[in-house]
C-alpha cells in the first residue's frame, strides 16, 4: 500500500491553519470538479482531493496523521505502525457521505474500522423501498440505430448477517432499444437495492454513454462526419459514396462546394420520432505534387486560374 | 446470472418520472426538489405538485445539483448558474465538433 501525502495533494505546507486548508480545499474541488473540470483526470484527482481534506480538516485525524512522521514519501510502501493510533478516538465524525467507500487502502488502514464505511442508515423492523442505483453503460453509435443487449455487472453494497457491509456481484443482460441518445436513461424497476421488511426493491438507472467513434461525432439525434473529396470533385460537382452506419450512400456534390460545406441526410440519423439527420461535412484533399507530371498541373493552374486565395484579406 | 434480458423503460418525452420516483432515484428530499423546480433548475411538466412529470435528463440534473451541493457547498442560485454555463459549454462543444474535425483530440 502506498503512502499519501495529504499535505502535497492538497498543496499546503504542514503548518497550515484549519482556514488555509479550507481555502485550498474549495478552490482545487472547483478546479477538479468531475462536473465542472475539463482536466483529463478530474475524477481521480477530486477523490484523493476529497480524501486529504477528509484527514486534514478533522483535528483528531490530522494529528494522528500528522504523527506517522515526516520521513515518508508519497508512494512509499507503507504499513502503519502497530499501535499507530493509541491515544486517539475516531468518533467517526464528519463523513458526508457513500464516497467514502472509495477512499484510498491507505485511508483505510488508518481510519477504516472508524466510521469510513457508512452505517446502514435503513434500520429497524421498517418496510421500506430498497434504494435505487445509477450505472452508466457505454454502447456504440452503430447500437443506436439496431438496438443491442449489454451485459452489465455492477457492485452492490449488501448488509450480511452480521451488519457488515459487502460487496457482491449483480450481473444482467439489458437491452439497449434502438433509437437512444447520449445521455438517455433506462429505467429498471426491481433492479435496484433489495427492500428492507416486505419494502419493495428499488429500481436501477442506467445512463447511455456513446463510445467515441472512429468516423462520427453525435450532437443530439444527429451525426457529423468529414467527408473528403477531390479538388476536382468539389469544383466541378460528383456523385460519391459515403458512409453512414446503416451502409454506404450516393451523394452528390455541388459544383463549386467549399471546404466546411455541409450537406444533409435527411433522416439517416439517430432513428427516432423525428429521426435524427446526417451533417456530411465537405473537405477538400490536396492531390501531392509528388511527380513531374503533378507539378505540371499545378503550375498549369497556377497560369491558367486567375486565382489568388487571399483576395479579401487585402494583401 | 441468469439469461434472462431485461427490457427497462427508456425515459424520454413520452415516459417521464414523477416527484416521488425522482427524489427517491436522486435520493434527496421532495422538498429539495420542489425548490430547484423554484429555481428554475428543473422543468416538469403538468400544472400542479401532484401531476409534475419529470424527463430522463432531471435525473443526472439533480445529480449534478446533489454534488455540487455537496462537494463545493454552493446554494441553489450558484447552482442554477453554474448549471446554465455548464450547458452553455456544452453547445458551444457540440458547435464545434461540427466545425472542427480534430476538436477531440485537443
Amino acid at each position: 500500500m502506498e503512502y499519501k501525502d495529504y499535505y502535497a495533494i492538497m498543496g499546503v505546507d504542514k503548518t497550515a491553519s484549519q482556514d488555509e486548508l479550507k481555502r485550498a480545499y474549495r478552490k482545487l474541488a472547483r478546479k477538479f470538479h468531475p462536473d465542472v473540470s475539463k482536466e483529463p483526470d478530474a475524477e481521480q484527482k477530486f477523490k484523493e482531493l476529497g480524501e486529504a481534506y477528509e484527514v486534514l480538516k478533522d483535528p483528531e485525524k490530522r494529528a494522528a496523521y500528522d504523527q506517522l512522521g515526516a520521513n515518508w514519501q508519497a508512494g512509499q510502501d507503507f504499513h502503519p505502525p502497530p499501535d499507530w493510533d493509541a491515544g486517539f478516538e475516531f468518533s467517526g465524525g464528519g463523513f458526508t457521505g457513500s464516497e467514502s467507500a472509495d477512499y484510498s487502502d491507505f485511508f483505510d488502514s488508518l481510519f477504516g474500522q472508524a466510521g469510513a464505511r457508512q452505517t446502514y442508515r435503513r434500520t429497524g423492523g421498517f418496510h421500506a423501498r430498497g434504494e435505487d442505483h445509477h450505472a452508466r453503460v457505454l454502447i456504440d453509435i452503430e447500437d443506436a440505430y439496431h438496438g443491442a443487449t449489454r451485459m452489465i455487472t455492477l457492485k452492490v453494497p449488501t448488509v450480511d448477517s452480521q451488519g457488515h457491509i459487502i460487496t457482491r456481484e449483480h450481473s444482467l443482460n439489458v437491452h439497449i432499444p434502438k433509437g437512444i441518445r447520449q445521455g438517455q436513461q433506462i429505467r429498471l424497476p426491481g433492479q435496484g437495492a433489495p427492500g428492507m421488511g416486505e419494502g419493495k426493491p428499488g429500481d436501477l438507472y442506467l445512463e447511455v454513454e456513446f463510445n467515441p467513434h472512429s468516423l462520427y461525432r453525435v450532437d443530439g439525434r444527429d451525426l457529423y462526419f468529414d467527408l473528403p473529396l477531390a479538388p476536382w470533385e468539389a469544383a466541378l460537382g460528383a456523385k460519391v459514396k459515403a458512409p453512414t452506419p446503416q451502409g454506404a450512400v450516393d451523394l452528390t456534390i455541388p459544383a463549386n462546394s467549399g471546404a466546411g460545406r455541409k450537406l444533409r441526410l435527411k433522416g439517416r440519423g439517430i432513428p427516432g420520432n423525428p429521426a435524427g439527420d446526417i451533417y456530411v461535412v465537405l473537405q477538400i484533399a490536396l492531390p501531392p505534387a509528388n511527380t513531374d507530371e503533378a507539378k505540371a498541373i499545378y503550375r498549369e493552374m497556377e497560369q491558367k486560374l486567375a486565382f489568388n486565395p487571399r483576395a479579401g484579406m487585402g494583401v | 446470472m441468469n439469461d434472462e434480458i431485461f427490457s427497462g423503460l427508456l425515459l424520454n418525452d413520452e415516459h417521464c418520472l414523477s416527484l416521488s420516483e425522482l427524489s427517491h432515484a436522486c435520493d434527496v428530499h421532495a422538498d429539495w426538489i420542489i425548490e430547484l423546480v423554484n429555481e428554475g433548475i428543473l422543468e416538469p411538466r403538468g400544472k400542479d405538485i401532484q401531476h409534475w412529470q419529470f424527463s430522463g435528463i432531471s435525473l443526472s440534473r439533480v445529480q449534478t445539483c446533489v454534488r455540487l451541493k455537496r462537494d463545493l457547498d454552493l446554494n441553489l442560485p450558484g447552482i442554477a448558474l453554474t448549471l446554465q454555463l455548464l450547458d452553455e459549454i456544452q453547445s458551444l462543444k457540440n458547435h464545434l465538433r461540427g466545425i472542427d474535425p480534430d476538436f477531440d483530440q485537443s
